[in-house]
């Protein structure tokens, strides 16, 4: 219940911020929103030895349309994710997603970076991101990287960032105007982590999907972008044969952990319900 | 004169007294954030406990080192077994007749168990002294299966009672066995089953659960070595029986044990019993001469304090072939982790199991309880069950069920066909009690045809039709539980904690200017003792519930009692409260009397005041009784005007209900919806309806849990799992269903007021009809009994045996 | 990892403490400041009973360090009330439709359905069941939390339609 000591550090810009992070050396963290790294810290399972505190740093705020891109800074809450109305009509499934994590107090402090960037498999934002081929940006001594959702995960709490790297925004191509969009997920109570959930965005023209993207949470380790059951939409009318036979792929992808939400067989079968519903539901949103 | 104008019922009702939902008292400081819980108090000097706890379930303690703790600045001492050892307080006796460690001495023998306690300045040194105290284990085989513990060579637990064969509660016939308990007429019902038309033999289990109220467990304990005054404020549902025991093993005569529960963020059973934590700050108060307070965190409270339920429990039903019911055998295996802590009346260790023919006329009975030691925590207590009802209400309801579908009957009329009738009451039970009260065909036919029960089954038969079209693939299950329960410990011939008998008390004070004091020696958790006893106060006494102050809680000033839970407060001390009401009532007719200048029983009683019967003008308030008790009292009578009442019921209560609910169950996933639920219950007299309609509220709540996915497990290695709020279930707003409640009133013909205490019904009643509604769901496939939890996952696999799947 | 020293505006007055970096928010209010209303239930961010409301946002001061609040504004349920003493509505009404029982999730559950309310001045019965759902009860079953807090928003809506009209 009692955290450990550390120093807590607080930077008043992004370069000071990183240069915080790398002259701290590796012990040290960063603090967002702090609702998966606190908790941690309380059951003395994180023990970092100095936190920068990334959650007033007005790089990372901002939620903007640039370009055919949404460009989201790392430090937005999922509160002012679910609040933006300019997300809400050009990507929706983002507001949809954001409001089903955790509870209102946690989404008032959890950012989008935090939510996508740490690792944790429960978190449902990174396959969100996958779905919608987000890319991130990833700002550190060395200057910026750029690295797509769908190479970003390793592992569970292993990610494609390097040490001293700070999250500084999710770019997302902007889904086209009329595309159908869901994400279904299933949980033991309000607030849970999923036992199974799936993302589905896709386009339909004259009857038929032209593209589709699937992607699960809490399946594996990691995110799984279930890149051969999108394909398997690709002509199809979406119905329910098809969706079962999506949905049978992305089975194949699934290798969740056996816990409290339920043992592993279930929950890929779970899973499975979940791809066919989210596909269902994206269908009725989709023109 | 103008009080002459008001009516009866104005005067009633500006009395607030029994009948009325009268707001609060309690609220105004809960409601400003300005409640005195026991962590919220500070006190000068006060050091922080904390413990160092066992990762195995089953270990020897080789090595305890505690010199870098000892170091760390802030840390004022670290107790281990040996520090309490020549105190004899290493171990503490049960309430059920065990005795558990307070501090793990040579042997460990569930996860979490307190092995060290440390002493800091602040809770932080405490939580990184903890840390650093390295303990050495030499791991031991564990034993977590119930099933498999009196096999021959299952591993030895309890090497402290290794070579005691017999037990608190009779002869233990094996090292892991704590005591059989036997009730009712074996050969009778022998004979019954071997020659019934029909019988149904299923074993039902209930899984261990936790209490979990929202405030953890806490105590500060504050010894005064100067005036050798021990005082003890903690979370404390029963504070005289507490400060009993702390006299006990302290050795401090009890006249120099205060202790104080002051505001308890809820109890539910999980505060009835001493913890290791009171002990080790007791005495690190006592060692240190300061304060010491001991706050758990939600980890320790899930994982060690005790737990509730895990009972397996077959049973066996023999009937007609029409479905009169002939007789009932059931055994229990009681799992009581490693101490046998269960807070019980001392005569009944498996508490009041025997009510386990429920609210059905069934002829001859024999019950069996086995208790065994298992590597888990100690227990198990009256999670707001009332001693083991529970447990007896779920093996009843779902036996009910079992055998409704064998029969092909409904499972509502096979109750009907076996209920209690009215005119049996005061019914004795093949096991051994006397029913005060019911009416159980009325308060059934009510609840049926608020939910429309039949059009229910009608819409049912149709929906399954069309699930096995494949036009749906949600499965609609109809919950029915009846169910009677006993609360209301007890009638001292019969009921004791520890000796003391299971009476109850209250002690009203009258001011002259007729507001009152008036105080229990039982304690709220939450159930609105502060506005509800006053409210009996104000109806027999015929003052305003406003001018009267409840008070509970401290030793020193409160009559003893033996606490709140199992629904005892409203049963004993509500009716202590009526009873020393009605003492002063007799003086104060006295009184009145002497000021009218009439005989006593020239007097008759109005609703607040004595009138000259036959010529109503005149007449004397009880507030102007009061003010003359003070100044004109009769020369025969002492002035003043108050009474005390230890109530010892001649009788336990039997509050009971019909509860309904429909359910839909997505068999793809396995979640579970509910539609509909309907509670009646019958609690005889209602004090205060919206009370009671919280008290309902809250107990569905947490009976809605249980069932439904709250669950302490362990792995194989005696892992505990579910001991946080992320897996232990418990439902937020969004989950809990929109209930409906309703009543009948069938008045306790021995109780003052008649009435029965409701607490506990609730979480009786509930579980067996969420289980019953997912049960039914599946009885049309023949897969027979689906064990609870019902969380989804157990729910899918029950339609994948069923073949749903496809 | 000695001490440091923070400002921070709590219930309206500026207020200055000393506190390790690793002091939860929780503590400083509890233990420090005397600010016992908001609880402690649980130890994994889930029974919402610490909720005060923080810059303008409902946040569990038990997943917060002190530290994070520094130059902020805390409200906690002893600044509901205006300084006359005259309760707030939702206050009011959690008496009146009997919101509480034991009291231990009270002061959390009144400061985050503050915060609800000015989220959402007139929610259905599902929106303020999701929006409390960050804060557990084991004694009322929600229900007639729910019944208070749609009362209060009532009030509340009410009260600023005179005032408007004022």
């Amino acid at each position: 219940m009692i955290p450990g000591s550390y120093d807590y550090h607080r930077p008043a810009s992004l370069a000071e911020a990183v240069a915080m992070l790398s002259d701290l050396g590796e012990d040290a963290r960063v603090l967002a929103g702090g609702h998966s790294l606190i908790p941690m810290m309380k059951l003395r399972l994180a023990q970092p030895t100095a936190l920068v505190d990334l959650a007033r740093l007005p790089e990372l705020k901002g939620i903007a349309a640039d370009g055919g891109e949404l460009v989201i800074g790392a430090g937005v809450t999922q509160h002012e994710l679910i609040a933006s109305e300019e997300l809400a009509r050009r990507c929706p499934i983002l507001r949809e997603a954001a409001a089903m994590i955790a509870d209102p107090q946690v989404r008032y402090c959890g950012t989008v970076g935090g939510n996508v960037a740490n690792g944790d498999p429960g978190n449902d934002l990174p396959a969100l991101m996958q779905c919608l081929d987000a890319t991130y940006v990833a700002v550190g001594r060395g200057g910026e990287r750029r690295l797509k959702a769908r190479d970003f995960y390793q592992g569970a709490y292993a990610t494609a960032l390097e040490p001293g790297e700070i999250l500084s925004q999710v770019r997302i191509p902007e889904p086209p105007a009329g595309h159908g969009w869901a994400y279904e997920k299933l949980k033991r109570k309000v607030g849970d982590y999923a036992t199974a959930a799936a993302a589905v965005v896709l386009v339909r023209s004259g009857g038929a999907i032209t593209s589709a993207a699937v992607a699960l949470t809490n399946l594996a380790d990691t995110p799984v972008f279930a890149q051969a059951a999108g394909d398997a939409l690709v002509g199809t009318d979406g119905g329910e044969a098809a969706a079962a036979n999506a949905a049978a792929i992305a089975r194949t992808l699934m290798n969740p952990a056996s816990d409290g939400r339920g043992p592993a067989d279930y929950r890929a079968s779970v899973g499975a319900v979940m791809v066919r519903r989210a596909i269902a539901r994206a269908l009725t949103r989709a023109a | 004169m103008s009080d002459a104008i008001e009516s009866r019922e104005d005067r009633e009702a500006k009395l607030k007294g029994i009948g009325c939902s009268r707001r609060r008292a309690e609220d105004a400081r809960f409601i400003q954030g300005k409640g005195n819980y026991v962590d919220d108090l500070k006190l000068p000097g006060m050091l922080f406990g904390d413990f160092v706890r066992s990762p195995y379930a089953h270990a020897r303690i080789k090595k305890i080192d505690a010199s870098a703790a000892l170091a760390l600045p802030g840390v004022k001492a670290v107790l281990t077994a040996a520090d309490l050892k020549p105190l004899n307080l290493h171990y503490m006796p049960t309430l059920a007749g065990d005795v558990q460690a307070v501090l793990a001495d040579e042997k460990v023998l569930y996860q979490n168990q307190e092995v060290a306690f440390v002493v800091a300045e602040d809770r932080y040194a405490a939580a990184d002294a903890v840390e650093l105290i390295e303990v050495e284990y030499e791991e031991l085989p564990v034993l977590v299966d119930p099933f498999v513990a009196m096999d021959e060579n299952a591993p030895v637990l309890r090497e402290d009672i290794r070579e005691k064969t017999v037990g608190a509660h009779g002869e233990r016939r094996h090292h892991n066995h704590v005591f059989t308990w036997e009730i009712g007429d074996k050969p009778g019902t022998d004979d019954v089953f071997a020659k019934a038309p029909v019988t149904i033999r299923e074993l039902i289990s209930y899984h261990r659960v936790h209490p979990s109220p929202l405030e953890t467990c806490a105590c500060v304990a504050s010894m005064d070595k100067i005036r050798g005054e021990l005082t003890i404020w903690g979370t404390f549902q029963a504070p005289h029986v507490i400060r009993t025991v702390a006299s006990i093993l302290s050795t401090i005569p009890e006249h120099k044990v205060r202790v104080i529960a002051p505001d308890i963020g809820g109890g539910f059973g999980n505060k009835v019993g001493a913890y290791p934590g009171y002990i080790c700050a007791v005495v690190a108060s006592i060692v240190l001469g300061v304060p010491v307070k001991w706050v758990e965190d939600r980890m320790e409270n899930l994982s060690t304090t005790s737990f509730a339920r895990d009972y397996h429990m077959t049973c066996e039903l023999a009937a007609t072939e029409d479905g009169k019911l002939l007789g009932l055998r059931a055994h229990v295996l009681a799992d009581h982790g490693a101490f046998d802590a269960c807070a019980d009346p001392t005569k009944y260790p498996a508490g009041f199991f025997n009510i386990c023919t429920g609210s059905y006329d069934i002829p001859v009975a024999h019950l069996a309880v086995d208790g065994v030691y298992t590597n888990k925590a100690p227990g198990g207590v009256a999670y707001r069950c009332s001693f083991r009802v529970t447990e007896a209400a779920y093996m009843i309801e779902r036996a009910m069920d079992i055998l409704a579908q064998k029969l092909g009957m409904d499972p509502a009329d096979l109750r009907l066909k076996n209920f209690i009738q009215p005119e049996q009451f005061p019914y004795n039970s093949a096991l051994g009690w006397e029913y005060d009260s019911g009416n159980y065909p009325a308060a059934m036919a009510k609840a049926m045809e608020a939910v429309g029960y039949r059009a229910l089954r009608d819409e049912q038969k149709k929906r399954l039709e069309a699930f096995k079209r494949g036009e749906t693939r949600e499965l609609m299950g109809i919950g029915v539980a009846f169910f009677t329960e006993i609360v209301g410990a007890g009638p001292t011939k019969n009921c004791d904690i520890l000796g003391i008998g299971m009476f109850d008390s209250a002690e009203i004070r009258i001011h002259p200017t007729g507001a009152v004091i008036a105080r229990m020696g039982t304690k709220s958790q939450g159930q609105g003792h502060e506005t509800t006893y006053a409210q009996i106060i104000a109806s027999e006494l015929g003052l305003d519930a406003d001018l009267i102050t409840i008070e509970e809680g401290d030793t020193n000033t409160a009559p003893y009692g033996l606490g709140t839970y199992g629904s005892r407060s409203t049963p004993v001390a509500g009716a202590a409260t009526a009873v020393a009401a009605r003492k002063i009532r007799a003086k104060a007719q006295m009184i009145a009397a002497h000021l009218l200048e009439v005989a006593d029983n020239d007097l008759e009683w109005d609703v607040d005041r004595f009138r000259v019967k036959g010529l109503p003008e005149k007449f004397k308030t009880m507030k102007e009784i009061a003010w003359a008790a003070y100044n004109k009292p009769p020369p025969n009578l002492e002035p003043g005007l108050e009474a005390t009442s230890y109530y010892d019921p001649p009788n336990m209560t039997y509050p009971f209900g019909a509860y309904l609910c429909v359910m839909d169950i997505d068999v793809d996933t396995g979640a579970a919806k509910v539609r509909r639920f309907y509670a009646l219950d019958d609690c005889g007299t209602r004090i205060n309806p919206m009370i009671i309609e919280g008290q309902v509220h809250g107990g569905l709540t947490e009976g809605f849990g249980i069932a439904m996915g709250q669950e302490i497990a362990y792995d194989e290695m005696g892992n505990v799992k579910g001991a946080t709020f992320m897996d232990f279930f418990i439902p937020t707003a969004v989950e809990t269903p929109v209930w409906e409640t309703d009543w009948t009133v069938t008045p306790s013909p021995h109780h003052p007021i008649g009435a029965k205490g409701v607490g506990e019904s609730p979480n009786v009643g509930s579980v067996p009809c969420f289980s019953n509604a997912v049960n039914d769901a599946f009885a049309p496939f023949g897969i027979g009994h689906i064990q609870m939890p019902h969380d989804a996952w157990r729910v899918w696999k029950a339609a994948e045996r069923a073949g749903l799947h496809g | 990892m000695g001490n440091r020293t923070i400002s921070l505006t709590v219930n309206g007055k500026a207020v200055s403490a000393t506190v390790e970096d690793r002091t939860l928010l929780i503590h400083l209010l509890r233990d420090q400041m005397n600010l016992t209303g908001p609880h402690i239930g649980c130890d994994t961010s889930h029974c919402g009973a610490c909720t005060v409301d923080l810059d303008g946002r409902s946040v569990k001061a038990c997943t917060v360090f002190a530290v994070q609040a520094d130059g902020g504004s805390v409200l906690t349920i002893e600044g509901m009330a205006a300084p006359d003493g005259t309760l707030h509505a939702l206050q009011q009404a959690f008496r009146e439709h009997h919101g509480l029982q034991c009291g231990f999730c009270t002061p959390g559950m009144i400061t985050r359905a503050y915060r609800l309310l000015q989220e959402n001045p007139d929610p259905t019965e599902e929106e303020v069941r999701m929006g409390i759902s960050g804060n557990l009860c084991r004694c009322t079953g929600y229900q007639n939390i729910v019944k208070a807090i749609l009362s209060a928003a009532e009030t509340l809506r009410t009260d600023v339609q005179l005032e408007a009209a004022e």
